[in-house]
């Protein structure tokens, strides 16, 4: 460069080479968080609402939801019809629509009040308020009274996307017209475990999962009206949300596993062994005293009825758990760190209070800056006996800053090792990273739970806190062994993500899950009986052919490996399985099944042959019980509720 | 032709929540490339981005047609981008000392800029409110418009731009002594 002075030419070219791209997945991220800010700024309060669409939901709610429940080409053949429709609206044709339209001038009173644009709407051309729809359904306006921009949109939607498509779309609130947005929730799973022979794979490994999130993001999706994607569906999470009455741990032992041998209701050549693990309850008056860090996510994402309030009014809930002597901190997060409230004794339960309601959604999120300063808090507060954990409310994606995910998860490893562990709470839907959830507590040691009620926050945080926060057991791994002269074939279901190797069994440096005090731990496998006709695959004919020599009326032999919290050696226990073994009462074996069963069909009926939904439902009703906190009986009905969508066809 | 950011932007401003994703969408990637520039940081400007497409709704009332639209989404950017050099600031002395998280990544954070094209770098030495002219200059902003968006006059702007020029000529000197 001989030139001395600076071309501001030359300069342009050199920072547009090193200027990056935007993330796409960020931008979709920041594009929704605008739309939602632009949907609560146009809310003023008072107004009433004449739509079906639930407060707060954001404009793009609809659509999203709408093309969470198509999947495969459907979904795709949607998303291209939405995108053209987006083109049309920027042609020449399209730019006079802006004006016309009822949406542009539709303000009835004529004062300069911004549009409606939280109201659909079809519904600003209904006459009156009496005809304004009541159900979902007949929220849908009639096409004729709709707005000539949004029915030609329709008629190429319906072009391009075949007959299957345009049905659910005429339901979902039709001022979501125009974004094309993938759901960003984004879940952790894997294909379901395979069929394995006994012959050649006689042992099956996996960790213990107590985690309950996927039943909760299961109903969250069927309350809205849509079969959940198969991927948000992890059956040993569903059948671990129920608990079950097993028998007690005698004596102080830990746990106790009971094993239950049945036939299988979805295939009459198998039968499925449930083993049931069931927690010690220690008498909670001698239960050490509490650290609880809260970390709460206050983005600007938050900012939802779903969100933000209902974590406020579950942390009220469980304040009411705690003792005098237990200790409470809470650090936000967005924008910036910070401590909203320094360590307080649980005892002053005005000052821990009058903290969280003023707390407010705003900022972008620090996820990791947020994580370090509760470490920090927590390990200030950690004393000797003590139990300490950090609590993390979030909605989603964690902003991690330079770091990724894999240095987030030593970070809490290094953590859990200290004594500090980590729970993870869930809230909203729509950028729910439950596969960052899952990892995050995986790795603390702790459990996720997705809040989508005040009544699951009851159950989490009120009902089985205990559990929640006290482990009895780490490190909890289960090995069976399949007899060969007595089991032709095996399958585990779900664990697809808690699966481990034979040899993790009895390396102790292999982290698996924990059990928390009183917790039930299920798990199902199918097994098929050697000369069954349900055998799938046949033997080799060079095989080593089934040991005749062993004598043994025994189905397999069951090891749990467990430490005793703080502990760094594992110990064992070991029982046989055997053909006639009925532990569990059979209202809690045959409700497991009918969960596992009901799983499968919304993972896809690979598995379940003939059986229906209504099976499903019937077995599951059959075996309700007393169902003392009525979680039964809100299974029965979510089961009905895809039965029905189900049947409705996808 | 498509329909203009003005149009879009009034009938945002009336509350068609269309028009305003239309318009955010539209432009995004500028805003981003802006907040890289102001910024420096890939993390910092996903930041900044994200701080203006939420703030976006409510400064949008405001919008009367007066100026372009570049003009006056310049103008929330680089006012959003002062705020949060602000609660930096803060954030900094309230975070002193905590965790050695924090330290790890202003290290990442100085191997990143390392890499970086030495250009880019050296604008991260200018002081801000040169940066901030050199960043809007850079994105076919006249000086006049430029002077828009900072609220200054049109004379500060070439003034500032020519100090811009002087800085980062020395900096280049030094880097090549």
């Amino acid at each position: 460069m001989a030139d001395d002075d600076f071309d501001l030419e030359a300069l342009k070219a050199s920072v547009a080479r090193a200027a990056p791209r935007p993330d796409p997945a960020t931008r979709a991220a920041h594009l929704r968080a605008a739309q939602e800010s632009f949907a609560a700024s146009q809310e003023s309060p008072g107004r009433a609402r004449q739509g079906s669409e639930r407060p707060g939901t954001g404009l793009w709610t609809g659509v999203r939801e709408m093309i969470d429940r198509l999947t495969g080409r459907g979904a795709l053949t949607l998303t291209t019809a939405l995108v053209a429709c987006g083109l049309l609206v920027l042609t020449p044709a399209g730019r006079g629509l802006w004006q016309p339209g009822p949406r542009i001038t539709a303000p009835a009173t004529g004062s300069d009040m911004p549009a409606t644009a939280a109201v659909p709407a079809g519904d600003t051309v209904l006459p009156a308020p009496e005809a304004a729809p009541a159900s979902p359904a007949a929220a849908a306006p009639p096409a004729d009274a709709m707005p000539e921009m949004a029915t030609g949109a329709f008629a190429r939607m319906t072009g391009a996307a075949g007959p299957a498509a345009p049905a659910p779309f005429i339901a979902a609130p039709e001022n979501s017209l125009w974004m094309p947005e993938q759901s960003r929730d984004s879940f952790a799973n894997a294909p379901a475990n395979p069929l394995q022979v006994t012959a050649e794979n006689p042992v099956s490994t996996f960790s213990i999962d107590v985690d309950t999130a996927s039943w909760s993001l299961v109903r969250r999706s069927l309350n809205f009206g849509a079969l959940p994607p198969p991927d948000a569906v992890r059956i040993e999470e569903m059948v671990n949300y129920f608990p079950y009455a097993y028998p007690a741990p005698e004596g102080d032992a830990a746990f106790r596993p009971t094993i239950t041998v049945m036939p299988s209701p979805w295939n009459p050549g198998t039968q499925l062994v449930e083993i049931g693990i069931q927690g010690r309850m220690p008498a909670t008056a001698d239960r050490p005293p509490l650290n609880l860090v809260f970390l709460i996510d206050t983005s600007g994402s938050m900012d939802a009825p779903d969100r933000l309030p209902l974590l406020k009014a579950a942390f009220r809930l469980m304040l009411t758990q705690l003792r005098p002597e237990d200790r409470v901190a809470i650090v936000t997060y967005a924008g910036s760190a910070g401590v909203a409230l320094e360590p307080t004794p649980a005892g002053e339960a005005a000052t821990i209070t009058a903290a969280l309601d003023t707390l407010a959604a705003s900022g972008s999120t620090a996820g990791q800056a947020g994580l370090s300063q509760a470490y920090a808090v927590a390990r200030q507060m950690a004393g000797d006996g003590d139990v300490t954990r950090v609590i993390l409310a979030t909605d989603g994606d964690f902003n991690v800053g330079p770091s990724s995910t894999a240095e987030l998860e030593s970070f809490i490893a290094r953590a859990r090792d200290s004594g500090v562990f980590l729970s993870v709470l869930g809230f909203g839907r729509g950028n729910l990273n439950d596969a960052l959830m899952q990892a995050l507590a995986q790795n603390g040691n702790g459990t996720a739970a997705y809040i989508d009620t005040l009544a699951e926050a009851q159950k989490v945080l009120v009902d089985q806190l205990t559990g929640t926060l006290f482990p009895i057991a780490s490190d909890v791994k289960v090995q069976v062994e399949w007899n060969p002269a007595t089991v032709a074939e095996y399958r585990l279901i779900g664990y697809e993500t808690r699966a481990l190797e034979r040899a993790d069994f009895n390396n102790d440096r292999v982290d698996a899950g924990d059990l928390g005090a009183g917790h039930t731990v299920t798990a199902i496998y199918e097994i098929t009986p050697v000369g069954s006709p349900a055998v799938l695959v046949d033997p080799l004919r060079y095989g080593p052919g089934a040991a005749p020599g062993e004598e043994s009326d025994e189905l397999g032999f069951l090891r749990l490996r467990w430490k005793t919290p703080g502990e760094g050696e594992s110990r064992l226990l070991e029982t046989p399985i055997r053909a006639g073994d009925a532990g569990a009462r059979p209202e809690d074996a045959g409700f497991a099944a009918a969960i596992a069963g009901f799983g499968q069909l919304l993972r896809g009926p690979d598995w379940t042959g003939d059986w229906s939904w209504d099976d499903a439902l019937a077995l599951a009703a059959a075996s309700r019980g007393d169902d003392p906190y009525g979680y039964r009986s809100e299974a029965l009905a979510l089961m009905r509720i895809a039965a029905t969508l189900a049947d409705g066809g996808r | 032709m498509v329909t203009s950011d003005e149009d879009l932007a009034l009938a945002a401003a009336r509350g068609d929540g269309a028009a305003f994703a239309a318009l955010v969408g539209r432009h995004y990637d500028r805003l981003f490339a802006l907040a890289w520039r102001l910024t420096g940081e890939r993390a910092e400007a996903e930041d900044l981005t994200q701080d203006i497409c939420l703030a976006l709704p409510r400064k949008l009332a405001g919008f009367r047609g007066e100026a372009r639209v570049t003009t006056w989404l310049y103008r929330v950017a680089v006012n959003a981008a002062h705020d949060r050099r602000r609660r930096r600031a803060t954030h900094a002395r309230a975070a002193d000392g905590w965790g050695d998280w924090e330290i790890a990544r202003t290290e990442a954070a100085a191997e990143d800029r390392a890499r970086l094209d030495w250009l880019t770098a050296a604008m991260r030495e200018l002081p801000d409110d040169l940066r901030d002219t050199l960043a809007l200059t850079l994105d076919d902003l006249t000086q006049a418009e430029v002077a828009q968006v900072l609220g200054v006059a049109e004379g500060t702007v070439a003034w500032r731009v020519s100090e811009a020029k002087k800085k980062l000529r020395a900096i280049r000197a030094r880097e090549e002594a």
